[in-house]
């Protein structure tokens, strides 16, 4: 094919991924871009995310250097004025002209804002552009107040991003109700209802009648810049206001010439987005298709496939694409299929609802029962993948279609990857289908990342991502690729089989294990793996030379990181029992290096944002008062929560506060596969809710009942009772014995739940190894687990006298300064770290230095 | 570009295995000392990278797990990589490169060893 000139107007998202397709398809094509803009293409569905701190450059989605590696021509600042059809050229506002064979328009919408008396005036902004965010932030740091015009999607998000940059913040809707396209009236009403929980005042079925700047507003008190009058006579002030009513297709320069244009604006185009003029295509928001235009990312990129296939004289046709939408607004779900309102003939729906959680949940089914049309979710997107597959592939419905949203409903069949039809879209930004990942996956393609990097799968609103990685795992399963148990590469060889090499070889480091069983050079899967398991079968000191690098960051530093690099401390208080005179040491402590303090979860105090040079600091004073580390870094016992038992309580049966402390202390420092938390409760009340921990101990009128393998987290289980009426010395032996089966064969990173599970028999085989020691092994369970209590030391006081392991705790090896990264914002008379935009807006404005509290002592 | 070469440490504050961080002018740079296969210490190999974590946003990829990784094409080589504390993204040590995501990736800064001190020369 000779080399075709081809000129895209516009380099928007929609603009650029046409340019990416048709290079794809075509290494000839002589391509121009020509954009109005002052940049190249950049990620607009993420706009939002300029407010918490991403650059102009992050939100980018090319370069100069890549259009140039691309082999495309482009030209920003370009605004092209005259189109001429018959001579096939544009030319643009400089006077430059541009020859094409095949032009695309891809000029998008521009906001609408509605025609009221005083909406130009300065802080009158929208929302679309890089530059309109810009200014959004310059008047923000000037407001105390603002309003947004809308409240549809971006409407939400813009106010989100207000309320962000710390306005009070305000959502007018001239409908009376939010997200009408998307959602029905009652899930409106709940999004209403969750977005003012969270301090944004919405105001539905207002009609702005007039802005008027304050100062012309007669005997008025308020401070703010604006007063908003409304049809019903009320009125807001505000310091600024963002439209965000809606977008308008930016059709101007196809209608001036004579491209025919929709009724209510858009360039009309057929099935091939060709335009009524030769060899002029449109794609994207400014393009009119059957009367439609579609304001979303995944049908503007479908368009550009189909023109970039049909320049190459392929015949793919836009057929429509789905508007289904699924997001997070302020935190809150908000999901969206099909026809959410039911408008289809003879629709029926099931709706659930939960007010106390905020959660509503519709879906619309088709006359006969047998497909799902539509749904709406809000305050919850958990079935959101599951209901957009039933709808977009046509899925038979189950006999009960209420099952699909009902909660933990043991009806509601799985819907796995496998009963996917090839067809059925997976990614619906970047139009991978099963199909395209199948094609892969037989070409030998099995690794997700691979599959990723090919597809552009679950790159642009990652919505389908654990989707994807579902229709991977499956498919490789299908082709008997060996799911295998090898620990990494490194190991040929499960957790177990490497527990079992180490405790009969009497083998003491990683490097002595990899030596005569693995290769290479080990890796962060296989190490604190290994540093786990020669921990709880030989119980050294982790930080010995030979184990420190086997570590994750929290053991090595024996404190728990967080997001900003800084460390919590929690020193352990067995049972939740502690002395006024040790409460005070922790709060004199706290104070002292001006941590946050927050009180956990275990019945402990966790003191937060101690750089890696205060530990050491922080620990002698800890040590000095009689605290011990609590291992909160480790995947070890945590804690033994309790209820205040017999002793106090007027309906306890026996001392649960004692039993926990002794617990607490025969188990801490045992090394597991996974963390490992136990409760003993006083009564069968259940106050220290045993029935959700890995072990859980509930006090009876004879002794004591035994809970195992319960746990909280995201997928919570109820513990299983194990063993009645125990008395203590029984009840420790039972735990003895099954936290060291545990130990020994559990999976790396596998909790107990899970461990007993999957074990053949489950329950019922471990109550046989543990009480009727089917295998044997009870003794040699019970002295392993001696032996650990026996070795146990407090591993801040060895880190302490140990000056090899002390020296690790600071941040430069070669200077005592601090990491100047490390910022922090005081709220409700505490720490907390600062947010990415706070540090820019630290770092430009040197003013502004109050602001940054530094943990200086 | 920095043509100097910038004396930082003593070798006996490098953690074998392991990484430490040093602050040369101004940079926070992490130094990694990788395994050698040598008997003794006598020979260690060690690389220098920025110290922020690109992904996480903070200072603190010399508190992340060294590891290898067989490379598909080659029987014997294997990449370096440092994985990072917080999210655990792992980025070569030979080219910085973010094995996890192609959109970020650290500095690499050469290093060389003299005598008893280690000498950084700065990347870009």
């Amino acid at each position: 094919m000779a080399q075709v000139k081809v000129v895209v107007v516009g380099n928007g998202m929609v603009g650029h991924h046409f340019v990416e397709q048709l290079r794809q398809k075509s290494e000839n094509a002589m391509i121009t871009v020509l954009s109005a803009e002052p940049r190249l293409a950049y990620d607009r569905v993420h706009l939002s995310e300029f407010f918490s701190g991403k650059t102009a450059e992050q939100l980018a989605l090319t370069t100069e250097e890549n259009y140039q590696r691309l082999n495309v021509d482009f030209h920003v600042n370009a605004r092209v004025v005259k189109i001429d059809s018959e001579k096939k050229s544009v030319e643009t506002q400089s006077g430059q002209v541009f020859e094409y064979d095949k032009l695309v328009l891809a000029t998008g919408s521009y906001p609408f804002v509605p025609p009221i008396p005083g909406n130009n005036q300065e802080h009158c902004l929208v929302y679309r552009t890089i530059e309109d965010l810009e200014a959004i932030q310059a008047s923000a740091d000037c407001s105390k107040v603002g309003v947004v015009v809308g409240g549809g999607l971006l409407g939400l998000e813009a106010a989100n991003a207000l309320k962000q940059a710390g306005l009070k913040t305000h959502v007018v809707e001239f409908a009376p109700q939010l997200m009408g396209v998307q959602v029905d009236t009652r899930g409106g009403e709940l999004l209403k209802a969750k977005i003012e929980e969270l301090g944004v005042t919405v105001h539905t079925q207002k009609a702005t009648q007039v802005i008027e700047a304050m100062e012309t507003v007669k005997d008025s008190d308020s401070d703010c810049r604006y007063r908003m009058c409304f049809a019903d006579g009320t009125h807001l002030d505000t310091d600024m206001i963002l439209f965000s009513a809606g977008i308008r297709p930016s059709d101007n320069l196809a209608r001036e010439f004579d491209i025919e244009i929709g009724e209510r604006g858009g360039i009309v185009v057929n099935n091939q987005c060709q335009t009524s003029v030769q060899d002029i295509y449109a794609i994207g928001e400014c393009a009119l298709w059957n009367k439609f235009i579609f304001g979303l990312v995944a049908p503007g990129y479908t368009m550009a496939r189909v023109v970039a296939d049909n320049i190459m004289g392929g015949n793919e046709d836009f057929l429509g694409a789905d508007m289904s939408t699924k997001l997070k607004l302020m935190g809150v779900d908000v999901g969206s299929i099909g026809d959410a309102h039911g408008r289809t003939a003879g629709a029926l729906s099931y709706t659930y609802e939960n007010q106390p959680k905020g959660i509503y949940k519709k879906i619309v089914v088709d006359a006969n029962q047998q497909k799902l049309l539509g749904a709406v979710l809000v305050g919850d997107n958990g079935e959101y993948d599951t209901l957009l597959q039933y709808a977009l592939n046509g899925i038979d419905l189950p006999e009960s279609p209420e099952s699909l949203i009902l909660p933990s409903s043991s009806d509601a069949p799985l819907l796995g990857a496998d009963s996917l039809p090839a067809e059925a879209t997976i990614c619906s930004c970047h139009n991978v289908s099963k199909g395209d990942i199948v094609n892969l996956i037989d070409q030998g393609t099995c690794e997700l990342a691979e599959i990723k990097g090919c597809t552009k799968a679950s790159t642009g609103c990652g919505g389908c991502t654990a989707l994807l990685k579902n229709v991977v795992d499956t498919e490789l399963e299908k082709r008997g690729v060996e799911v295998n148990k090898d620990l990494c590469e490194h190991f040929a060889y499960s957790r177990q089989d490497l527990f079992n090499l180490i405790k009969v070889q009497k083998i003491k480091s990683f490097d002595e294990l990899l030596a005569n069983h693995g290769k290479g050079a080990g890796c962060e899967i296989c190490k604190p793996a290994v540093g786990s398991i020669l921990a709880s079968v030989w119980n050294e000191f982790v930080l010995k030379p030979e184990h420190v690098a086997l570590q994750d960051t929290n053991d090595t530093y024996l404190a728990n990181m967080q997001k900003d690099g800084t460390y919590s401390v929690v020193p352990r208080i067995a049972g939740g029992e502690i002395t006024p005179e040790k409460l005070i040491v922790l709060g004199e402590v706290a104070k002292k290096y001006k941590l946050y303090t927050k009180v956990t979860g275990g019945q402990r105090i966790d003191l937060f944002g101690a750089r890696v040079d205060q530990l050491p600091l922080i620990w002698e004073e800890l040590l000095a008062a009689g605290f011990e580390t609590g291992h909160a870094y480790a995947k070890s016992l945590r804690t033994v929560k309790s209820c205040v038992g017999s002793t106090w309580c007027r309906f306890g049966v026996q001392d649960s506060v004692g039993q926990a402390i002794d617990l607490e202390n025969r188990y801490k420092g045992l090394r597991a596969p996974h963390k490992l938390k136990m409760a003993v409760s006083g009564c069968t009340r259940e106050c220290a809710e045993a029935q959700s921990k890995d072990i859980g101990v509930i006090a009876t009128e004879n002794g004591w009942n035994l809970y195992v393998c319960g746990n909280g987290g995201m997928k919570p289980r109820h513990a299983d009772l194990f063993a009645t009426d125990l008395d203590t010395e029984t009840l420790l032996k039972y735990i003895d014995r099954i936290l060291m089966f545990y130990v020994r064969t559990a999976d790396r990173l596998q909790r107990t739940s899970v461990w007993m599970d999957n074990m053949e028999g489950g329950l019922e085989y471990l109550q046989q190894v543990v009480i009727e020691d089917s295998l044997g092994l009870a003794e040699e369970l019970e002295n392993q687990m001696q032996h650990i209590v026996d070795s146990y030391q407090c591993e801040w006081k060895t880190a302490i006298s140990t000056p090899t392991s002390k020296a690790r705790f600071r941040q430069f090896v070669n200077s005592d300064k601090s990491d100047v990264n490390i910022m922090f914002i005081e709220e409700r008379d505490q720490i907390r770290p600062a947010t990415e935009a706070e540090k820019t807006k630290v770092m430009t404005s040197q003013s502004e230095n109050d602001l940054l509290l530094e943990p200086q002592v | 570009m920095s043509e100097e070469w910038i004396q930082v440490c003593k070798k006996s504050d490098l953690v074998k295995n392991s990484g430490v961080c040093a602050l040369v002018n101004d940079k926070q740079v992490a130094l990694f000392c990788l395994p050698t296969g040598a008997a003794n210490d006598a020979e260690l190999k060690v690389v220098a990278t920025s110290n922020w974590d690109p992904i996480g946003k903070a200072n603190v990829l010399y508190r992340g797990l060294l590891g290898s990784k067989q490379l598909a094409d080659s029987e014997n080589d294997a990449m370096y990589f440092v994985a990072s504390p917080l999210y655990k993204q792992r980025y070569c040590l030979e080219t910085g490169r973010c094995i996890d995501s192609d959109e970020v990736a650290i500095d690499i800064h050469q290093v060389k060893l003299e005598n008893d001190s280690l000498f950084v020369k700065l990347a870009g």
